[in-house]
C-alpha cells in the first residue's frame, strides 16, 4: 500500500522553471568541514556545535523553511477540518510518498515533517531522560539488546541538552535516573484534573509526579512564555514550545550554513570506499554535490536508512554503511494505550495542549501490584518471567473529549441547538494515556520499494511493521492499570486503546542500531558508522532498544556526544 | 453573552494578522443598523467590498447562539483582519469567500427576492439548511453548499469557538486556538 496522498501546498513547492524564485543561493559551500544532512534536533544541535567552534559547517534540508509568522495560519489549518493534518506543514504528495508492506500499516507522514526543525515543528515537546535499565535490557531482562553506553555515560550530555532544549521539570519524580541538576526551567503546574487523578491514585498507592516539557514555563532563550493556545501538536503559534529551528538560527548567526529544499539523493564514497567524499543533492535550481571532511547524517529513522541503502555502490552494494546487514532492520515504535470516559462533574479540559503529570511507576517495574489506603493495583498474573513486560510510561490528559471549536466545525447543528450540544459534551472528560515499547525484531524494517518512486525518482521507503506479543501483552498491562485507577475515580469508562486498537507514537527507533560489534551494529557509540570513517548517523535510529521514553531528549544528547567527538576529530 | 472588545481582537489576532488600526476604528465605532443592504464601511479592510461583512453578519445572526451579543463588532473585525491584508493566500481565500458569498446572495434573491443581509436571521437559517451547508463536509473545490460551509459557516463558528466569550458560553475560559495564557487549566470550575 502507497501513502502518497496529501497536499503538499505552497510550502513545499518548487519554483517552476529555471529556479526556485526565493533567491536563496544553494550552491555548495566550498571547503566546507561538516556536511549535515537534515535540520531537525540532532542535526541542527551539531552543526550549532561546531559552527560554535569554528567549522565550516553547512546543513542540507530536504524541506522549506518555514515562515515563522505563518503559525496561526498553520494552527488555523489544524484546527478547521478542510484541511487534512498533513497540509499543516506541507506533507504529502509525490515527495513523502511512502509503501506500508507490513502486516500492519503504518501511517508515516501523520506524524512527521520536513523543513528546517524537522518533525519537532509538530512534536508534543516530552522531553524524559531513558532509565538505566534502558541501556541494559539484554543483562537485565534477557531480551533485545544492550546499548554500547551508560546512562552514566550519557548523563552529562543529558544535562546539556536539557539546557539546550529549554526543559520545564521538576525534580519530583522519585522513578527517574539520578540527576546533576536541575531542569533550567519551572516545571508547569499540574493540571486541575491531575488533582483529581492524584486523589484516586494516592488511594491505590500509585505517585504521581510532574512531567518534563521541551515548552517555556517562562521566557527562555528568547523564546515566550506558552500562551496556551492549546494546539502544542501539531503546531505552536508562540513559538514557546522548542524545535529545532531555534538551533537552526543559532548555527546560522555562527556562521554555519542551512540549505532548505535540498534533498540528498545520495553520499558518494572516495576512491577507497572507506570515506564519504560528497552528498550531492537536488535543489529547484538542479542538482548540486557538496564535498566535506564529515558527514553526519541525521534524518530520522526512516530516512536516514533510506539514504544510506539508496547510495549503494560497488564498495558498498548493499547500501553505505552496510556490511552488518543491519541498516534498516530493527525498526521500533512507542504504542499507545489509552482508557477514558467521563465523570460526573467538569474536569476542566483542553485549555492546554500538553501533559502536565504522568507516573513511571510501572516503567522499571510494569508488573508490580500497588497497595493504598483505598486499595491497590493487582499485579500481573502472566508468568512472572524477566522481560515478560516492558516499561510503561503513563500519562494523565489534559485534552480528554472533544473541544467546542473542533465539535462546532464538524456538527450538524448551529445556534442555540449546537451551543447546547457544545456544552453537554464539554465538561466531564476524563483519560489516560500511555506508552510502551517495542523490542527489536528483525523482520520489523524500513526497505525500499524500488516499484513506486518520489518526485525525484528515488524508490520510497516501505515500512515492514507489526506488533508482536510482548508489546500487546504489555498494552493489556497498561489498560489494566489505567481501568483500576479511572474505576477508583468512579469515571464511566467509555473508550480503550489496547492491543486491537493502538497506533504508533511516530518514534522511529533502531534502523541503523548501535553496538560494539561491526557484524551486528551500524555505528558505534560515538555514533559513527563501524564501515565509513567519517560518517556519523545522528538518530533515534542509532536506538538499539526503545524504552518507553519519547525519545527525542536522548536524541539530543546523543547528538551533542557526537558533536563533541567530531569537534575532536576536526 | 455580549462579545467583548478583546473577543474581537483577540479572534482577528489568532488568525495571523496584526490587529491595528482598523480593528480599533471599529471599536470605537457605532455599529448602527449592522444587518442591512447598504453596510457601514466599518470593518471593510483592504480588498474587502462592503457587502462582504455585512453578509457575514446576517449569517452569524442566523447561526450564532441567541445570547451573543455584539455580533456584529466582532463579525466585521474578524473579516477585516481576516480578509483585509495582502499576500497570495489571503487574496485566494477572499476571492473564494467573495465568489460563495455572492452565489449565496443570488440564491436568495432567487428563492425570497432579497439579498441575504435583509433577510430575518430565521430565514436566513432555513436558506443555508435548504442548501445542505449544516450537513456539508468543508471542501475548497467542492459543491456550493462544501464552500458555503467552509468559507461562511466554519469561518464564523472559527471566529466564536476559537474566542474566550465563545468559549466561555460553553464552559472553558481558554478555548484552544485562543492564546489566554497558561494559568486557567489549573483551576477548577468554581474558580
Amino acid at each position: 500500500m502507497s501513502g502518497s496522498s496529501g497536499d503538499a501546498g505552497s510550502d513545499s513547492a518548487g519554483g517552476a522553471g529555471n529556479g526556485s524564485g526565493d533567491g536563496a543561493d544553494r550552491r555548495p559551500s566550498k571547503g566546507a568541514d561538516v556536511c549535515v544532512i537534515g535540520s531537525g534536533p540532532a542535526g541542527t544541535l551539531i552543526a550549532n556545535e561546531l559552527a560554535g567552534k569554528g567549522h565550516d559547517v553547512v546543513v542540507l534540508e530536504a524541506g522549506p523553511r518555514f515562515d515563522f509568522d505563518s503559525r496561526p495560519e498553520r494552527m488555523e489549518r489544524a484546527i478547521r477540518p478542510s484541511h487534512s493534518n498533513d497540509s499543516v506543514w506541507g506533507m504529502g504528495g509525490e515527495r513523502d510518498a511512502f509503501s506500508a508492506s507490513g502486516e500492519r500499516y503504518y501511517p508515516l507522514n501523520a506524524a512527521r515533517a520536513k523543513g528546517v526543525g524537522g518533525s519537532t515543528l509538530r512534536w508534543q515537546g516530552m522531553v524524559m531522560r531513558l532509565h538505566e535499565a534502558d541501556f541494559e535490557r539484554r543483562t537485565r531482562d534477557g531480551v533485545g539488546a544492550d546499548w554500547p553506553l551508560s546512562y552514566g555515560d550519557l548523563q552529562p550530555y543529558y544535562a546539556r541538552a536539557e539546557r539546550e532544549l529549554g526543559v520545564a521539570g521538576a525534580a519530583d519524580n522519585p522513578f527517574a535516573p539520578p540527576r546533576e541538576q536541575p531542569a533550567p526551567l519551572p516545571a508547569f503546574d499540574p493540571s486541575y484534573s491531575d488533582a483529581i487523578f492524584a486523589e484516586a491514585c494516592e488511594r491505590l498507592g500509585v505517585t504521581t509526579h510532574s512531567v518534563s516539557n521541551a515548552r517555556n514555563s517562562e521566557s527562555y532563550d528568547g523564546r515566550s512564555a506558552c500562551v496556551g493556545y492549546g494546539t502544542c501538536q501539531p503546531v505552536c503559534p508562540s513559538g514557546a514550545k522548542y524545535d529545532a529551528s531555534t538551533h537552526a538560527e543559532k548555527a546560522e548567526r555562527k556562521g554555519g550554513r542551512v540549505i532548505d529544499r535540498a534533498p540528498v539523493q545520495r553520499l558518494e564514497t572516495d576512491a577507497s570506499g572507506t570515506r564519504v567524499e560528497r552528498a550531492i543533492y537536488a535543489t529547484p535550481d538542479g542538482e548540486h554535490s557538496q564535498k566535506a571532511r564529515q558527514f553526519v547524517v541525521a534524518c530520522g529513522g526512516v530516512e536516514t536508512p533510506r539514504l544510506l541503502l539508496l547510495s549503494e555502490s560497488e564498495d558498498h552494494p548493499e547500501g553505505l554503511a552496510n556490511s552488518s546487514g543491519a541498516v534498516g532492520k530493527y525498526f521500533m515504535d512507542h504504542l499507545f494505550a489509552g482508557t477514558g470516559g467521563t465523570l460526573d462533574r467538569e474536569t476542566g479540559q483542553n485549555h492546554i495542549g500538553f501533559i502536565t503529570s504522568e507516573t513511571h511507576q510501572f516503567y522499571d517495574e510494569p508488573g508490580q501490584g500497588t497497595n493504598g489506603a483505598g486499595g491497590g493495583i493487582p499485579a500481573w498474573e502472566g508468568n512472572g518471567r524477566k522481560g515478560d513486560l516492558g516499561p510503561i510510561k503513563l500519562e494523565f490528559l489534559n485534552y480528554a473529549g472533544p473541544s467546542p471549536v473542533g465539535s462546532a466545525l464538524g456538527s450538524e447543528q448551529w445556534g442555540d441547538e449546537l451551543l447546547s450540544s457544545l456544552r453537554s459534551e464539554y465538561g466531564g472528560h476524563i483519560a489516560m494515556g500511555g506508552l510502551v515499547g517495542q523490542l527489536p525484531r528483525a523482520e520489523h524494517r524500513i526497505a525500499l520499494d524500488r516499484s513506486t518512486t518520489d518526485d525525484q525518482g528515488n524508490p520510497v521507503p516501505d515500512i515492514q511493521w507489526s506488533i508482536d506479543d510482548r508489546t500487546k501483552r504489555t498494552l493489556e498491562r497498561a489498560n489494566g492499570i489505567q481501568r483500576a485507577i479511572l474505576e477508583e475515580l468512579g469515571v464511566d469508562i467509555s473508550w480503550s486503546v489496547g492491543p486491537a486498537e493502538t497506533g504508533p507514537a511516530y518514534h522511529h527507533m533502531g534502523t541503523t542500531r548501535m553496538g560494539t560489534d561491526p557484524a551486528t551494529s551500524v555505528v558505534d557509540a560515538r555514533l559513527r558508522t563501524h564501515d565509513v570513517a567519517n560518517l556519523t548517523l545522528a538518530s533515534s535510529s542509532v536506538f538499539p532498544t526503545s524504552g518507553a521514553m519519547n525519545p527525542t531528549l536522548t536524541i539530543a544528547a546523543l547528538a551533542l556526544k557526537a558533536a563533541a567527538h567530531l569537534d575532536r576529530d576536526l | 453573552m455580549e462579545l467583548t472588545r478583546r473577543d474581537t481582537l483577540v479572534a482577528a489576532a489568532g488568525t495571523g494578522v496584526s490587529v491595528g488600526g482598523v480593528a480599533l476604528s471599529i471599536a470605537h465605532s457605532e455599529p448602527g443598523r449592522e444587518v442591512s443592504g447598504s453596510a457601514s464601511t466599518a470593518g471593510a479592510g483592504k480588498g474587502v467590498d462592503e457587502g462582504l461583512p455585512a453578509m457575514f453578519v446576517a449569517v452569524a445572526r442566523a447561526i450564532y447562539p441567541d445570547r451573543v451579543e455584539g455580533i456584529g463588532e466582532l463579525v466585521r473585525t474578524y473579516v477585516a483582519e481576516q480578509f483585509g491584508a495582502d499576500g497570495e493566500k489571503v487574496e485566494f481565500r477572499r476571492t473564494a469567500t467573495r465568489e460563495t458569498a455572492r452565489e449565496l446572495d443570488e440564491l436568495a434573491a432567487t428563492r425570497h427576492d432579497a439579498s441575504v443581509v435583509d433577510l430575518d436571521p430565521e430565514t436566513v437559517s432555513t436558506l443555508l439548511r435548504e442548501v445542505g451547508a449544516d450537513v456539508a463536509e468543508p471542501d475548497p473545490s467542492g459543491t456550493f453548499a462544501q464552500r458555503l460551509r467552509l468559507y461562511v459557516v466554519n469561518e464564523l463558528h472559527y471566529a466564536l469557538y476559537t474566542s474566550p466569550t465563545g468559549g466561555k458560553l460553553v464552559g472553558i475560559e481558554n478555548p484552544i486556538g485562543h492564546p489566554g495564557g497558561a494559568r486557567s487549566y489549573k483551576r477548577g470550575p468554581s474558580a
